[in-house]
């Protein structure tokens, strides 16, 4: 995301010249308390106090007593199977989710950006499940996913395709491949937006040009659309990451990790040690390890991408 | 864009494929209506089919009759629309200096609006439950609220920071050289001007607060207090699969306000989310 360059204004003087510049330091200070002050006290620091809790043995329980225990809750992480999964699945689903919502919303967004009848529609829908509660999302596709009354064995049914049976969210085999269609179809609104505001941006000339010199459509996207599209696609695909990543109301209405934990989300298996076993410390460490693994993924992601670009 | 050697079968094909976005898109939702407007007959037949044989409005009759769920509907209108208006209210005087005043403060506050994406919702809540509990303000909505107004804080101040960037600094100008006061020029030009993106924002941070379920589910405990989320996700838990119909109808009522206000805003929210944000 872009900040708007300052360069321009350093150059003038300081004082009324410039209407805003010309805020004094208290007038601007006594402007930003209001907003800043519960940021500061209500986020920034219970998010480093929570970095911190991660290193202790924290618990629910009123009055207990918590001690500074280094890093013994990472070293209890590493032996913790359930953790280990958990973050497995985690990865899969982030990473799945965010491939899959990319390669939807790019080729929603170039279809939108065509003169089609009827993309009202398409691009109506897929803006719907942002106006949605996520709980509201996942009960319907429970309804959808219904073993007797659901629509997709129906559909199945009727077209005596295999699978008409199947529970699909409690199948061990089929319950996280069912949960990440959901993530995929729940995310598509911010990844689409964004996709076509890139692809809208894109100036005409460039392709016409192109096509007068007889490049195919494939051509053009592969050389005009997408280096074009870049910045936007790596914005884009690092914040979907992030946020399936950290992600927990879809799945927990969908599945609540079951079955078996075979959709244990990292969130959902911390949320779980902290509010359901009054784990504090040992769920912020999670909180940690999960800091450093979308920190590890995103540094690879970036520095890969920045290594295309300058080769 | 993409247009190959054979203009009309590229065309077909691209409506073909516009269809398959329509249907994966659309027909979950579809399905949901359709199961809210089906009797308790019907739903439990073995081949459902997509219109019901009999429209009826029973389901949401009998939603709407649940003493439980109108509670918390009352209980989450209350709480996003005190979230809303202090949210933005805090955040209207912040948004102008981060806009207008380029400074350490300035970019510590549009980075960490950034930054803040990154970490995971538990280690803020945990702190924040210690917190609130200190304070006695765990299982109350001014608890609750609190946390929602710092949570849409940084979303709100983006938006509309890129909105006052949108007014040109020559109205204030002009403003300053007739004299006029910082206050003056505050209450008197800019927030007329703002008014379509402090509506906006406004109604943002209403859709998030109604839709939110994860701080609500940790601080809120009392039956008597919960919202519509938390409401809906225990209904599924204890009931939902033998009363599928009341879920859907109770599912789609809680959605209608966020959706609703969505429709109204949309047009404009993407271009305060975007603004800066592509090209630059």
């Amino acid at each position: 995301m872009s900040v708007v360059p300052g360069t321009r204004r350093r150059l003038l003087p300081r004082g009324r010249s410039r209407a805003g510049a010309g805020l004094s330091g208290t007038e601007a200070l006594a402007l930003l308390v209001p907003a800043m002050l519960p940021i500061v006290i209500l986020s920034v620091a219970p998010l480093v106090r929570g970095i911190y809790v991660g290193f202790t043995d924290s618990r629910a329980g009123l009055g207990l007593p918590t001690h500074f225990i280094g890093i013994d809750n990472f070293q209890a992480l590493l032996h913790d199977s359930l953790f280990v999964s958990s973050f497995k699945i985690g990865l899969i689903w982030a990473g799945s989710v965010t491939a899959i919502q990319f390669c939807l919303a790019l080729g929603l967004a170039l279809l939108l950006s065509q003169p089609l009848h009827g993309r009202w529609l398409a691009r109506s829908l897929a803006l719907v499940p942002w106006a949605m509660p996520a709980v509201v999302v996942g009960i319907m596709w429970k309804l959808f996913f219904q073993p007797q009354a659901g629509v997709l064995n129906e559909v199945l049914r009727r077209g005596h395709i295999p699978g008409a049976n199947i529970d699909w969210l409690s199948s061990f085999k089929w319950a996280l491949p069912a949960v990440i269609i959901v993530g995929v179809w729940a995310g598509m609104p911010q990844t689409t937006v964004a996709l076509l505001a890139g692809v809208q941006s894109i100036q005409d000339e460039l392709h016409e040009a192109a096509a007068v010199d007889g490049a195919t459509a494939w051509q053009r996207f592969r050389t005009i659309t997408l280096p074009q599209l870049r910045p936007v696609i790596i914005a884009i695909t690092s914040l979907d990451f992030i946020w399936n990543f950290n992600s927990f109301g879809l799945v927990y209405v969908l599945t609540d990790g079951g079955p078996a934990g075979k959709t244990q989300l990292p969130m959902l298996f911390a949320y779980n040690q902290a509010f359901k076993y009054g784990e504090f410390g040992y769920a912020a460490a999670l909180g940690d390890a999960m800091v450093v693994v979308i920190a590890g993924v995103l540094i690879f992601y970036l520095w890969g991408r920045l290594k295309e670009t300058t080769a | 864009m993409i247009v190959s050697s054979h203009p009309k079968r590229a065309k077909t094909g691209q409506y073909l494929v516009l269809l398959l976005y329509v249907i994966f898109l659309g027909f979950p939702l579809l399905w949901m209506l359709s199961v809210s407007f089906k009797g308790p007959r019907e739903l439990v037949e073995l081949y459902p089919s997509l219109i019901p044989d009999h429209i009826t409005f029973d389901n949401y009759s009998t939603a709407l009759h649940e003493a439980d769920l109108v509670r918390s509907a009352v209980n989450s209108l209350k709480i996003a629309v005190i979230t809303s208006l202090v949210t933005t209210m805090i955040g209207l005087p912040a948004a102008y200096v981060l806009a207008r005043r380029r400074g350490l403060i300035t970019r510590l506050g549009l980075g960490w609006i950034l930054l803040s994406q990154m970490f995971p919702l538990i280690l803020i809540i945990i702190p924040l439950f210690l917190l609130l509990r200190d304070l006695h303000l765990t299982n109350s909505h001014a608890g609750l609220i609190l946390v929602y107004v710092v949570w849409a804080l940084p979303f709100i101040l983006w938006m509309l920071q890129s909105y006052v960037r949108g007014i040109p600094r020559d109205v204030e100008e002009a403003a300053t050289v007739d004299g006029a006061t910082r206050a003056q020029i505050l209450v008197g030009i800019i927030a007329p001007l703002l008014a379509p993106g402090i509506v906006v924002t406004t109604l943002f941070a209403f859709i998030t607060a109604w839709n939110e379920f994860f701080f609500a589910l940790v601080i809120l405990q009392s039956p008597d207090l919960t919202t519509l989320p938390l409401r809906l996700a225990q209904f599924v838990g204890i009931e939902g699969i033998v009363r599928l119909g009341p879920l859907a109808a109770a599912a789609l009522l809680a959605t209608t306000p966020s959706l609703v206000l969505f429709t109204i805003i949309q047009r404009w929210l993407t271009r305060g989310l975007l603004s800066g944000a592509v090209k630059g």
